[in-house]
């Protein structure tokens, strides 16, 4: 098929609608096909080309579109050039092997100190807040009145996108810098500076000035993931046995003992988990920074520094290098998080 | 929502969370009969005696409703009303819904009506997650209950694979898809967030399938039914619930995507979701928060009414271990 079958250069609305439809048909053909060809095989033979038929597309695309890829960003990282294409551009701007350089740049290049200070701001706090805040919110609200309402509350934010969040956040954070007349702060409508103002001190610009605006943040990743928390938390605390508490209970243990001694122990492996996916999902998350101030305010995060410099700044080689630090760092997490399963089980 | 990718949580857990979960669904209906009582947890909270505790737990949830209800509030104001006074006045001066027909139709203030956009999110959920669907329940039904071999070899690979983040292929991907002729398409985003799905959606699929008793398949075998059939007849309709949770998960993350589609789609604007013309919007519209509030609500509208009304099987995904990067 040609490209210009896949793209047309002016689209309607009707043109958008008819490309979904020709690409849901297309995919239910595949779909079809594969079906259609497993079943004329029978027998042991048949058994094999079935097996390969159902798995095999799955491992083509995932090898095509994410193994060989992500191969290919590895490699990048040791060249230099503009462009991703290491024969791109004139034989003097085409990539050249540079040993580490990428990697020593991460060191060198002047503010990258700072996103990973920032970094480590997020990936400690976050998970750690949430985390709190959502335990605590399911084990006060386990078995009250209106339970089911009450999570809903908390746990709606998972359902808006990081850059609605931000928005709405923004909006919490407003800040108006001018002064009436007599010198004093002009009405905020800001939430946040409204009650700052009422309490006699001057409105404060929460997502411009380092480092207040890493912090400011860090509350909407913390607001977006602490429903995360509660549900899975509130779910490992239901599922600890009537018995062990009776037994606690029988022996005189109450309270905040029993919360110590029982609940937190039952529910650790679900703790670590809860801590470790809402680590790898604060390293991971670009959106925010970006929707803020594109990290241009000494506020930017490893994720958001990825893209700025493999498609803002064109240094892909960086951008490689600084991909790669991320999944470094998410690897160990993930390993742990394996084997602490695995002990479980 | 998040981007992550945990391991499951532990099986037992996930049991009683989905029982649990439906049995939140129904609370509401139950709700006058309070049951206090032998709870680990509700034990804690009495420590902390109670008032205190509800206290800090209608704080909490006040914190949490208060930023998404004030820019709601603020979305139905004027122009005017929302820069000179606090969205919490709001009851004195008058509602309009014009911000929202300004913002998506477009108008004297708003060049880049958001309709098109809207359009252009639905394009592009509606096959990212069906392509992972279909192709993940034939490959999950093969890794489950197929034998051929290196059967845990490649599993084992492609569960591994949920821990690569995606920033690690996106560039060549993207490059890819340019030498084929696609770069900027709606193809090049059907396809990159099917391929990033594929590792979650294959292994908890697989998850899902192991758990049917295999004498039901092989009645089926009895009967004479080859692959097809049994996945067709017996186990497509067992798994409903988890086709339905993933596909609510992968509608959520490619609707509030930013990220992939900011790379696939960099050349071509006339094809970018919501959430990028708003990211774009926050910055072009500046102060102009009749339009933000709107457009935030137009974007986050779709994806809070899947969640609400498909709750059940979200939890339930959730728990499964069902959140991805």
């Amino acid at each position: 098929m040609s490209p210009s079958l896949f793209i047309a250069a002016t689209e309607t609305t009707g043109d958008k609608f008819l490309t979904l439809f020709i690409g849901v048909a297309v995919f239910a053909a595949v779909f079809l096909g594969i079906l259609i060809l497993a079943s004329l095989f029978k027998g042991r033979t048949g058994e094999r080309v079935q097996a390969l038929a159902f798995v095999g597309p799955t491992i083509l695309f995932i090898a095509l579109a994410l193994v060989y890829p992500a191969i290919l960003t590895v490699r990048r990282a040791f060249y230099s050039g503009k462009f991703f294409d290491l024969n791109f551009g004139t034989p003097r701007t085409r990539g050249k092997f540079v040993g580490t350089e990428n990697f020593e740049k991460l060191w060198t290049t002047p503010g990258l100190t700072e996103v990973f200070r920032n970094t480590a701001l997020w990936v400690i706090l976050v998970p750690l807040l949430a985390t709190g805040l959502g335990l605590l919110y399911a084990i006060l609200i386990d078995r009250a009145k209106g339970e089911a309402l009450s999570k809903a509350l908390i746990f709606l934010p998972m359902a808006i996108s990081m850059v609605g969040a931000t928005l709405i956040w923004k909006f919490v954070y407003n800040w108006n810098g001018a002064l009436e007349a007599d010198g004093s702060p002009v009405e905020q409508v800001g939430l946040v500076n409204a009650i700052v103002t009422k309490l006699g001190m001057d409105p404060i610009n929460f997502l411009g000035e380092a480092p207040l605006n890493t912090f400011a943040l860090i509350v909407i990743m913390i607001w977006i993931q602490a429903g995360f928390a509660m549900t899975v938390l509130s779910a490992a605390i239901k599922a600890i046995p009537d018995e062990i508490l009776e037994a606690a209970r029988m022996d005189g243990v109450g309270g905040l003992k029993m919360f110590r001694f029982i609940t937190l122990p039952s529910i650790r492996s679900s703790v670590i988990v809860v801590l470790t996916t809402i680590g790898i999902g604060t390293l991971k998350a670009f959106d925010i920074v970006q929707a803020s101030s594109g990290g241009k305010l000494r506020d930017s995060v490893l994720a958001n520094e990825f893209y700025t410099r493999s498609f803002v700044t064109q240094e892909p080689g960086l951008g490689a290098a600084i991909a790669i630090v991320i999944f470094v760092l998410v690897m160990p997490i993930i390993i742990f998080n394996i084997i602490q399963m695995r002990k479980d089980a | 929502m998040s981007t992550a990718t945990p391991p499951p949580v532990p099986d037992q857990v996930a049991d009683a969370a989905t029982s649990a979960a439906s049995t939140a669904a129904t609370a509401v209906a139950e709700a006058p009969i309070v049951k206090k009582g032998k709870s680990a947890a509700g034990n804690a909270a009495r420590a902390v005696t109670s008032p205190w505790a509800s206290a800090f737990a209608v704080v909490m949830a006040l914190a949490w409703t208060t930023p998404t209800l004030g820019l709601f509030v603020t979305s139905f104001r004027n122009q005017e009303d929302i820069q000179t006074s606090g969205w919490w006045t709001a009851f004195t001066t008058p509602f309009t819904l014009e911000n929202y027909a300004t913002a998506f139709n477009g108008g004297s203030d708003n060049g880049t009506p958001l309709s098109g956009f809207f359009v252009n999110s639905i394009v592009i959920a509606i096959p990212c997650v069906l392509l992972p669907l279909l192709l993940a329940s034939l490959a999950a039904y093969a890794f489950a209950w197929i034998d051929f071999p290196f059967r845990n070899a490649l599993f084992v690979g492609v569960f591994a694979l949920q821990i690569v983040p995606l920033q690690i292929a996106l560039l060549p991907l993207a490059q890819f898809f340019q030498s084929m002729g696609i770069g900027g398409s709606f193809w090049a985003l059907w396809l990159s967030h099917s391929a990033f799905a594929l590792p979650l959606a294959v292994y908890l699929l697989h998850n899902f399938m192991k758990e049917i008793p295999s004498s039901l398949l092989e009645a089926a075998r009895v009967d004479g039914a080859g692959h097809v059939r049994t996945f067709f007849q017996v186990l497509l309709p067992l798994i409903t619930p988890a086709l339905a949770s993933f596909g609510i998960f992968q509608f959520l993350w490619v609707w509030n995507d930013l990220l992939v589609a900011l790379t696939m789609l960099g050349g071509s604007p006339g094809r970018s979701p919501i959430t990028m013309a708003l990211n774009q919007l926050s910055g072009t519209w500046g102060d102009k928060w009749f339009l933000t509030s709107a457009g935030a609500f137009i974007s986050i509208a779709v994806p809070v009414a899947v969640f609400l009304s498909l709750q059940r099987y979200f939890v339930r995904g959730l728990l499964a271990g069902g959140t991805k990067g």
